[in-house]
């Protein structure tokens, strides 16, 4: 038997204690001794957090191989220090059907870096058109419970409606990509005095705030549970706000991009900092951290959007939307939430652990770091910097915005289902990974 | 500065020095032997990316008076249509020897990426990229504005105490982005007037005056009105009903033509649509500079050619600018 100690973190940011691994399980928590032939990992100045949830994911498996795969995916996830990530829909084929999702299950089970839990298409080919087997794919193997046209909204008032209805049925939640696709064609970035300068074809605040208007009354009317993916403008958190007041289920995520970028980045044309909901002023970023501490906005999501480079390397026009942000996620919401002093890391423990996790219905994270809780376990060094290059990305794809910018903190171990998946800042391989779960399974 | 990409980059000093280097351009025209040798042995590559008759032409003759070889690419049935992509066919222009780019683009910012993305070396001059700036239109039509109404005096002056008022569809066009820029920095008054749905969001923070109605702005008593060109295509995606409506409302019509004070100039970019923007007695009157502008564009590019790839120095050393 094989345990592993981790000695001298800080828990949640707060006191220090050891934690004892055994059988994939925290088993004790406490001033523990070593035990023989023990592996002790000395986490002196280190912060304990649990394993990071994504709620949202592009891991662009199948069909989008040459930008991400899942093993590379989840790699990049475990490097960032998470231990779930949400597939988004959106691959080729499209998660329409349960036989897709189980496929990207399994994928996830036999890398194992992360577990992977498929979202669901809530429209037959995100066409927007017709249900997908929503039923299908909740009682599928992989289980699903989340479920979105992510990339495009379900703009159809009646086809949301139902999709509220009928997922809730399964006990299901609807992450609705708030775009009014009217009110942004040929958008391009945030309408305002910049886009106006640039040349660029403005994407108004408005067609986010209307949907999530739209889609909060729709919940409330049909008693569903709604969740609001990268909200990004101030006014969206005044909707969000008011509905929470009102008693309406509904959830709101926000992206570490939208928490410290502004549209000002468009200036210079490069497509690295086009992403879809746009970056926007700053007002709407200190409203972001704002509602996100208090409470508003539930939780952050990385939104990692892997493109190849020819997808960036063109006219701003033509060029792909999206990010990579799973290997940066901590260190950006480290530089915008908690050196700032707004959330402490208890906080981000919930927006980045617990929370994503009872949104998405995933077992193991409620109780944090407590006895009885499977080791999924990030340690990070906040006092470390370095300027974010390449080097930093695990990924596929190095459509990063944040290269060349000085970031804060480091992910040095992450530890899933008891195996240690980053060890000392250096990604483990794949084959010790899964020897490691091996080994662990025959006991 | 080594590229040409936008008129908000252009000090006041620099954009007088380029409009005086285009007035010596403009008296060689004159000449007996039209051609100087200023950039023999170098090479303009005129990269097309959208249709554009008049300006390639104009750049081309620019080019060829000041004995440059020529090279003119346009993206039409060539392997840019075929998916080749801006970086690559830009890189095979350099390769080539390109000592200057001429580039117009469909999209915002085409330009100022060539310059700026490490792709080439040339320098870059901005032909028009998407609905964000066509700076040698503005430098021309300040170059038209200045000549008309100082003549021989024009020489080292700015537009302090000119109104200029542009009107169409400001939300759309390059040539009214760069025009407010550059005027403004000359000290010219700029007044826009559009309808709201053409007008920028945000246009309340840009350096100018704003009217909903022509017939307003033909009261603050112009000195030139520069209509520009409207696309009717714009009607079916709901920005004013009918081209009809349009005309009436925004149009330059005889009516307006005969309240303009004896001095105001009737300016266009070209190509007019006679009977929308403008009409044709508006067009025709000797008020209207729109040959004038044609002849000006190609003095000021020759000006800009001259500055950017002759010798060693960029336009603001040149020109004597400040920065």
């Amino acid at each position: 038997m094989t345990t592993l100690l981790i000695r001298g973190a800080a828990l949640l940011g707060d006191h220090v204690e050891d934690l004892r691994i055994r059988d994939g399980i925290i088993a004790a928590r406490g001033a523990l001794s070593p035990e023989t032939d023990e592996r002790v990992i000395d986490a002196r100045g280190l912060i304990g957090l649990p394993g990071l949830v994504d709620l949202h994911t592009h891991l662009r498996e199948p069909g989008g191989e040459a930008s991400e795969t899942v093993l590379t995916g989840t790699r990049a996830a475990a490097a960032g220090g998470f231990t779930t990530v949400h597939a988004m829909a959106n691959t080729s084929p499209v998660a329409d059907t349960a036989g897709i999702v189980e496929q990207v299950q399994r994928l996830g089970e036999r890398h194992g870096y992360a577990t992977v839990r498929p979202i669901g298409a809530v429209t037959l080919g995100l066409a927007g058109q017709q249900l997908a087997e929503i039923g299908a794919m909740a009682r599928s193997t992989a289980r699903v419970r989340v479920f979105s046209d992510d990339g495009h909204c379900v703009h159809d008032p009646l086809l949301m409606r139902r999709a509220l209805e009928y997922v809730s049925t399964f006990d299901g939640v609807i992450a609705q990509h708030a775009q009014e696709p009217r009110l942004t064609e040929g958008a391009q970035m945030n309408e305002g005095v910049l886009s106006g300068e640039l040349g660029l074809g403005g994407w108004p605040a408005v067609a986010e705030e209307a949907i999530i208007a739209r889609d909060v009354l729709l919940a409330e009317h049909v008693g569903a549970r709604l969740h609001v993916c990268h909200l990004s403008t101030a006014g969206s958190v005044d909707v969000v706000r008011w509905a929470k007041a009102r008693g309406i289920s509904v959830t709101a995520e926000v992206t570490p991009h939208h928490l410290l970028l502004t549209e000002e980045l468009a200036r210079g044309y490069d497509a690295r900092f086009k992403v879809n909901p746009p970056l926007r002023r700053d007002d709407d970023v200190h409203a972001l951290r704002a509602a996100l501490a208090d409470g508003t906005i539930d939780i952050i999501a990385t939104d990692h959007a892997p493109h190849p480079t020819e997808a960036k390397e063109c006219t701003w026009a033509e060029a792909a939307f999206g990010m990579v942000g799973l290997e940066s996620a901590l260190s950006v919401v480290q530089q915008a939430v908690v050196d700032t002093g707004m959330l402490t890391w208890g906080d981000i423990a919930r927006v980045l652990s617990s929370a994503p996790a009872e949104i998405g219905r995933v077992a193991g994270y409620a109780h944090p770091l407590e006895i009885g809780s499977p080791a999924n376990i990030t340690l990070v060094d906040p006092s470390h910097a370095r300027e974010w290059s390449t080097a930093d990305l695990r990924g596929r794809s190095v459509n990063s915005p944040y290269l060349g910018r000085a970031l804060p903190g480091r992910v040095v171990y992450t530890v899933y289902q008891g195996v240690v998946t980053v060890d000392d800042g250096a990604l483990v391989e794949p084959e010790a990974v899964v020897a490691a779960h091996e080994e662990a399974a025959r006991g | 500065m080594k590229h040409l990409l936008s008129t908000r980059d252009l000090d006041r000093a620099t954009a007088i020095g380029i409009l005086d280097v285009a007035e010596d351009m403009a008296k060689t025209a004159d000449r007996e032997v039209r051609k100087l040798p200023a950039l023999r042995g170098k090479t303009v590559v005129n990269l097309f990316f959208e249709d554009s008759t008049r300006t390639r032409l104009s750049f081309e003759s620019a080019a060829k008076r000041l004995s440059a070889d020529v090279i003119t690419f346009s993206a039409k049935g060539s392997s840019v249509s075929k998916g080749e992509s801006l970086k690559d066919t830009a890189q095979t222009l350099a390769a080539m020897g390109a000592d200057a780019i001429v580039v117009r683009h469909h999209n915002s910012g085409a330009a100022h990426q060539l310059a700026h993305a490490g792709w080439v070396d040339a320098a870059i001059i901005n032909a028009g990229d998407g609905t964000h700036e066509h700076p040698t239109q503005a430098l021309l039509d300040a170059y038209t504005i200045r000549d008309r109404r100082f003549v021989d005096s024009a020489r080292g002056r700015d537009l302090s105490g000119l109104r200029v008022t542009i009107v169409g569809d400001i939300l759309h066009s390059r040539v009214a982005r760069s025009n407010v820029w550059l005027l403004t920095t000359l000290g010219a008054e700029v007044h826009l007037v559009a309808p709201r749905t053409l007008l920028p969001h945000g246009v309340e923070h840009w350096p100018v005056a704003v009217h909903e109605h022509l017939d307003d702005a033909l009261a603050a008593g112009p000195d030139a009105i520069m209509m520009l060109r409207i696309q009717s295509e714009r009607m079916r995606e709901a920005y004013f009903p009918s081209t009809h409506e349009f005309a009436r409302e925004w149009g330059l019509t005889a009516e307006r033509l005969a309240l303009l004070g004896p001095d105001t100039m009737v300016m266009h970019p070209g190509p007019m649509n006679r009977g929308l923007e403008i009409s044709s007695a508006a067009a025709d009157s000797d008020r209207s500079t729109v040959l004038a502008q044609v002849t000006n564009g190609v003095s000021i590019r020759m000006a800009v050619l001259y500055l950017l790839v002759a010798g060693t120095s960029g336009i603001a050393e040149s020109a004597g600018g400040a920065r």
